[in-house]
């Protein structure tokens, strides 16, 4: 048990470091060796102060499978983005304005905290659906243009898509 | 090569505002504040996602920077959307609904809750 948590830890505050470290690349952009080494000291003392706070995934996220399904995975959230833009700009230009609104509910099978954040996030940007809340495992959805109300079709029709690869992406 | 970037880049710029302008158009047209807040964030999301990536192929010692703002737009978007739309229902703002037969999933939770901060 000891060694358990202490792992968890470890590496809670190594993705940290490396997160850190990414993003002060990225906006120092300049890649020297000074700018660098301060980087990485700089980004090792506030992990270990913040690891606490953003305990998001394990190491299992660095894994080759979950690192080609999470490009996967932008690949899908953005053409959900377009498809989404489209089809918002379908319903407000038409002058009957279509809609059928309302909220629906269905569980989900991730188990995460961080993995359900996703999952969240990226209904709201999909189609037509925004997520108004989340109790234990059971995800509120404000639909645009309600089809169903059965929690199961409700599943298949938003959440599968983004819910397969997020299960392959943290291995749950 | 630098005209050729620019003019994409002006390109992207004109896309983001056409977005962000629907989007405007879409939170006059909406009738209660859900709707407003899904045309709102899909648009100011794809929007401001395609304006900032303009202006880093303009000029592009900005295209890293600008990547990064784009990450924390698609993901601080969503969230802020959630929790305003959150708190609207807390506090009885009940969305529009088309007729009888619409549903409103949320409503027996939102009612559970309140019982047992009641009680």
């Amino acid at each position: 048990m000891e060694t358990n948590t202490l792992y968890k830890k470890l590496s809670s505050v190594f993705l940290n470091w490396l997160f850190l470290f990414i993003v002060w690349n990225a906006f120092t952009s300049s890649f020297q060796a000074q700018e660098v080494i301060t980087g990485l000291i700089l980004s090792f003392f506030l992990a270990l102060f913040t690891s606490r706070f953003f305990d998001c995934c394990s190491l299992r996220v660095l894994h080759p499978v979950s690192l080609f399904y999470s490009i996967v995975y932008v690949f899908v959230f953005l053409i959900a983005l377009i498809r989404s833009n489209f089809d918002m700009a379908k319903r407000v230009l038409s002058p009957s304005l279509p809609i059928n609104p309302g909220i629906v509910k269905f569980k989900t099978r991730l188990q995460s905290d961080f993995a359900k954040m996703m999952l969240a996030n990226s209904i709201t940007l999909t189609p037509g659906t925004l997520s108004v809340d989340l109790i234990e495992d059971t995800l509120y959805v404000h639909w645009i243009d309600v089809k169903t109300d059965d929690p199961e079709k409700v599943h298949t029709e938003i959440a599968q898509q983004f819910e397969n690869i997020l299960l392959k992406i943290f291995a749950e | 090569m630098k005209e050729i970037l620019e003019i994409i880049g002006a390109l992207f710029v004109l896309l983001g505002g056409i977005f962000l302008f629907l989007g405007g158009l879409g939170i006059v047209r909406m009738p209660d504040a859900y709707n407003r807040l899904q045309a709102g964030t899909k648009a100011t999301t794809l929007g401001g996602m395609s304006l900032i990536l303009g202006v880093g192929l303009m000029e592009t010692s900005w295209l890293i920077k600008a990547m990064v703002i784009i990450i924390f737009i698609a993901f601080s978007n969503p969230l802020s959307s959630h929790a305003l739309a959150r708190a609207n229902y807390k506090r009885k703002n009940f969305p529009y609904l088309k007729n009888t037969k619409g549903v409103d999933a949320y409503k027996d939770a939102y009612l559970n809750e309140n019982k047992e901060e009641q009680s």
